[in-house]
């Protein structure tokens, strides 16, 4: 039973985690209706960004003190993925006004292409080190009630709340801001959104920005977890699953999506996996969202798509 | 003016039917044909023929397939690696484990296991569409990634999971050297080509472009949704696993399941986006620019001189390759079949305006 | 017409030996590296280290009796298909000599190619296991060591700290591997291993590259072995550790094997790997003399292919230690067919199969305490089945057991099988007494 929960439990933590990529996903498509298959990319730069100039930056300025070399890094960071929003509003978005899902899709497709060549070039193919002070050892709870008690990875649990902490303070931006309702009004619609003055071309930034830094925040707890080298942009790939559970327009979904996800992938790879040799939690997750799309095609928060003829 | 067709009359609905009504087309590919079966084999080098013209054809074949589904029947894949692997699979299984099966024969029931599982991860595309159904073939992929890798009946219990195939012969000769192998190559392709064509020219054809761009409204006129695209992966899995037989057996000769993994996916559906959705010709302009350019790009610094050291040099052809990609969705979003037949059109007028 | 004659000759003589010179005599090694991917961090090291000690030997000695050595690199990424395409690329080129090509599935792509096209391939410590048996594999060369011999010796060393093989029954070992041909080489030699110890083998898969490891480290809790075996490349080595690390499972019983053991493994999980253990082949530090003459005679000139600190990193020394391999087999190929010469693949094979560098040789050649003595034959190809372990302390790596060597009695009758069933589908034969003296 403990170690039921524990798998249970962390398979929730690590669902957090996917829906905090997932996030970007959602928040993309919903604003400009691209589905960003470079997220991951984007996840990768951004934690390179960070990663790297968390060394280099008390190097250059010659001082020791780790929290404000992180501050500073992370401030660069930011910086450094707004400028990559615009420049991809800029110089591709807007030339692709209107296109086809898939010519939209190829697009990002590109793109990931470009950051990742890019993100190695400047920054190293190494392993490189994220340190925010995340503790690395587990804590071992319910000892007395159940045999051998619980292990929680406190990283993941600490990561979790960043996760849930950052959607709250979104949905919050997006309820209450004008900037929220403005971007809102252009998932709803883009032509009416710009006819009432919305600019559209400014919007998309944003949620690029957004998205961007939703993707520095998921590239900093990932890459704490794991190390920042070119293949943190694969774990892009095991949150696919989490945004067509979820529905690619819902932020809601996103989380509840990677929950689910998290949940039924560790179970099936702790109980189900032995029987078949192991190794199956990757494409587990992506049945388990066919299933899902089976008997809601939209997702379960998705919008419902409707055909007119 | 020179690509008038001019005095060109057809007297029977045959000769206006056919594939390249006009003579100067006709001629242009038969160049091309006798170019491919008999100069290139005399005059490239042993390098062009095994490390570029063999994968191009070969990875063509395979766009062909992927395009049939993607760009005729509206259906966006991304497990293609999946089918390439199944095909590859079941034809070494049917190679190794029944005595004296012909080549031709062997590839071609792995096409027939990939058409199965093809028809079976296609039945959700009833009901899921765009881009939750690009998403949902991703299962295949992984899946079969999995089954390859964990399911020893089909390695032959080779102990480390790979295996390998030797002494490939048709009709007892020999395919070893570069040429042989070029030869067969092209003669799949060929064959295929011509066969993909005449099917999308055909009712089924019509049916999936019907699907593709309007679906309900296809259902509407009596089109079967499930026939349709049924038939479209079942024809589309079916090139796409003799053309993963052929990259297993001919150019690799020994493989493991990486080499079907979601890169190659990706890269099949980048040759038939950049070659151009929705037609055949495109395939092979798509296949020709991916599998050309990275190794162009490679050597570039090379011949400007410029001494790059290898790990900035394979960055900068991501980085080069990435930006190409955006550049020319940008600047043709349909594709180099489009600005093919656009050039095509502006030839038919030249040296007049209008 | 008398002055017409003498220029005619003379003329002919010159184009003669301009034609000779312009055959340059060098040697030329094509170098198969990955310097981008998720394998990077441990290919790019290994890349270094042998184009390190091929600058030192030009430099030092000018070549090899007078022949010049070239390379040139191409990037493979760890993808058969690029590994295949850099191959055909590089074989033609003159003076070509052999192949390392860093990967278990390209060496599986080219295993058929090399032996058409009659190049060498080295594959140390990593390739097929059977290929040790030099009759049925006659181009393929595993050097040191392959996965079959490590897994040995890894039996072998948990057996010691337990107080002896018998100790190991009942006792649970779980293999945790990279899930890929080069992953699953080790499992016919642990179930031996197992079968005769009594031990339980548990197959816990991590899917390549091995980016997010929770649920094989969740197995690993569920199962509570008694020791894990670590068989990783790349960033699922130190995934692996940070794991094991969150979960809370003893580093100490921990046993990586060779390719799992080296330093961008650990330095950036630190104090969280301390106790890891992980089998090497070689020493590393930067007080060898052939280390010492890298750092003189490149790095000081600026000639240096990666940063200085890398020089003498576990993996950039095994680098150096197959690159040395390579060009002591020319050396060798020299003596038989031309001093001075430029040796043709038939010949450099020629070479690596007759191998015999003692210990003498290996300290004037400057590798004294890095590896132990190798001499190959027809038979055997790899030469040496030696390796240490080594142990992680938070800072750097120590030794921390005496040189182990594989059990011939239990590898060698495997290995003839497999090769057997291998001839057997490829329909070669074994090689002859004759073969072998070519």
């Amino acid at each position: 039973m403990g170690f039921f929960l524990e798998t249970l439990f962390g398979g929730l933590m690590v669902g957090m985690l996917y829906s905090l990529i997932a996030l970007g996903f959602v928040l993309i498509y919903k604003a400009s209706g691209v589905f960003n298959f470079s997220q991951g990319a984007m996840v990768l730069f951004a934690a390179l960004a960070m990663a790297r100039f968390y060394e280099w930056i008390p190097k250059w300025f010659g001082f020791d003190n780790k929290l404000l070399a992180n501050v500073l890094a992370f401030a660069v960071a930011v910086a450094i993925m707004i400028a990559v929003a615009w420049v991809i509003e800029r110089l591709v978005l807007r030339k692709l006004v209107n296109q086809e899902h898939i010519t939209l899709l190829m697009a990002t497709l590109g793109i990931s292409y470009f950051l990742e060549g890019f993100g190695q070039m400047l920054f190293g193919s190494d392993i490189y080190k994220i340190d925010v002070g995340m503790p690395k050892d587990p804590v071992i709870v319910l000892e007395k009630l159940l045999e051998g008690g619980v292990l929680i990875n406190k990283e993941d649990l600490y990561a979790a709340a960043i996760a849930a902490a950052l959607v709250a303070l979104l949905a919050l931006f997006f309820q209450k801001t004008a900037t929220g309702r403005a971007l809102r009004a252009v998932a709803d619609d883009h032509q009416a959104a710009q006819s009432i003055g919305i600019p559209l071309g400014r919007i998309w930034i944003i949620v690029w920005s957004v998205a961007g830094v939703v993707a520095l925040v998921a590239g900093v707890i990932w890459g704490s977890k794991l190390g920042v080298q070119f293949s943190l942009s694969l774990v892009a790939l095991k949150a696919l699953p989490v945004v067509i559970l979820g529905g690619l327009t819902s932020v809601p979904g996103a989380i509840i999506g990677g929950l689910i996800i998290g949940v039924g992938e560790k179970l099936s790879e702790i109980y189900i996996g032995p029987k078949l040799g192991g190794g199956i939690e990757i494409w587990f997750a992506y049945v388990l969202a066919l299933l899902f799309l089976l008997v809601r095609p939209q997702g379960l928060f998705g919008e419902k798509i409707i055909d007119r003829v | 003016m020179l690509y008038r067709e001019n005095g060109q009359f057809k007297s029977s609905y045959r000769a206006d039917q056919q594939i390249f009504p006009i003579l100067q087309d006709r001629v242009a590919i038969l160049a091309l044909l006798a170019l491919a079966f008999v100069a290139v084999p005399v005059f490239a080098s042993e390098y062009l023929l095994r490390a570029i013209f063999v994968p191009f054809l070969i990875l063509s074949l395979a766009a062909l397939g992927l395009n049939i589904l993607v760009g005729y029947c509206g259906q966006i894949s991304l497990g293609t690696g999946a089918f390439m692997a199944i095909g590859a699979y079941a034809a070494y299984n049917f190679q190794a484990r029944i005595e004296g099966v012909p080549l031709i024969v062997a590839l071609l029931l792995g096409g027939l296991c990939s058409t199965v599982v093809g028809v079976l991860f296609g039945v959700p595309s009833l009901r899921i569409k765009g881009l939750y159904l690009a998403v949902a073939t991703l299962a295949a992929q992984f899946f079969t990634d999995w089954a390859f890798l964990r399911i020893q009946w089909f390695t032959n219990n080779s102990s480390s999971g790979s295996v390998s195939v030797a002494g490939l012969n048709v009709f007892g000769v020999p395919i070893e050297s570069p040429v042989q192998k070029y030869l067969l190559c092209l003669g799949f392709l060929v064959v295929f080509a011509l066969l993909a064509k005449n099917l999308v020219r055909g009712a089924i054809g019509r049916e999936w472009m019907a699907i593709r761009d309007m679906d309900v409204a296809a259902a509407v006129i009596g089109i079967r949704p499930v026939y349709a695209k049924l038939t479209a992966f079942a024809v589309s899995s079916f090139i796409v696993g003799v053309a993963g037989g052929l990259w297993g057996f001919i150019h690799l000769g020994s493989w493991e399941p990486a080499a079907f993994n979601i890169d190659r996916s990706f890269q099949l559906l980048f040759m038939v986006i950049i070659g151009g959705l929705g037609s055949i010709m495109g395939s092979f302009f798509g296949a020709a620019f991916i599998v050309v350019l990275p190794v162009f790009l490679d050597k570039l610094p090379y011949w400007f001189n410029v001494p790059l050291d290898t790990a900035t040099a394979s960055h900068l052809t991501f980085m080069v390759f990435g930006a190409l990609i955006v550049f020319f969705l940008i600047v043709e979003p349909h594709g180099i079949a489009r600005l093919w037949s656009t050039a095509k059109e502006k030839l038919r007028l030249w040296p007049f305006p209008h | 017409m008398k002055h017409l004659k003498s220029l005619a000759i003379a003329a002919s003589l010159m184009a003669a030996a301009t034609g000779a010179l312009a055959q340059a005599k060098e040697q030329f090694f094509p170098l198969l590296a990955y310097r981008t991917g998720p394998y990077a961090p441990n290919g790019t090291p290994w890349a270094n280290g042998k184009q390190d000690y091929i600058k030192m030997i030009n430099a030092r000695d000018g070549g090899i009796n007078g022949v010049k050595l070239t390379f040139e690199e191409c990037e493979t990424g760890y993808a058969t298909d690029k590994g295949v395409e850099c191959y055909e690329r590089l074989k033609g080129r003159p003076g070509v000599t052999l192949i390392d090509p860093q990967a278990t599935g390209i060496t599986f792509a080219l295993t058929d190619k090399v032996a058409a096209d009659k190049i060498p391939l080295i594959t140390l410590g990593y390739g097929l296991s059977a290929s040790q048996d030099g009759n049925v594999f006659k181009w393929n060369f595993p050097l040191m060591g392959s996965y079959w011999t490590a897994a040995d010796m890894l039996i072998q060393q948990i057996g010691k700290k337990e107080g002896g093989l018998d100790k190991l029954k009942g006792k649970k070992i779980a293999l945790v591997y990279h899930d890929s041909p080069f992953g699953k080489e080790p499992m016919p030699m642990l179930e031996e291993r197992s079968k005769m110890h009594g031990f339980e083998l548990v197959k816990i898969p991590v899917t390549a590259p091995g980016v997010e490891q929770k649920s094989a480290w969740l197995q690993v809790r569920q199962q509570k072995p008694d020791y894990v075996l670590l068989w990783g490349w790349g960033v699922m080595n130190a995934t692996a550790l940070k794991e094991a690390q969150a979960t809370g499972y003893p580093r100490e019983k921990m046993y990586g094997v060779w390719w799992a053991g080296a330093e961008p493994d650990v330095k950036d999980v630190g104090e969280g790997a301390k106790g890891y253990n992980a089998l090497n082949l070689n020493t590393s530090g930067t007080q060898p003399k052939v280390i010492q003459d890298i750092l003189k005679y490149v790095h000081d000139k600026g000639q240096g292919t990666g940063p200085k600190d890398e020089v003498g990193t576990v993996l950039y020394t095994r680098g150096v230690i197959i690159q040395m391999l390579g060009i002591e087999a020319v050396r060798r190929a020299q003596e038989r067919f031309g001093k001075g010469k430029v040796m043709t693949g038939e010949q450099v094979r020629w070479g690596l199969e007759n191998l015999a560098l003692d210990q003498k040789k290996l300290d004037s050649l400057g590798f004294s305490g890095v590896m132990r003595p190798l001499s190959t034959s027809c038979q055997d190809h790899m030469g040496s089945t030696w390796a240490r372990v080594h142990t992680w302390d938070g800072a750097k790596w120590n030794f921390s057991s005496d040189w182990l060597q594989a059990d011939e009695q239990i590898i060698k009758p495997m290995v003839k099988v497999a090769a057997d069933k291998y001839a057997g589908e490829k329909k070669l034969t074994r090689r002859t007494p004759e073969d072998c003296q070519s």
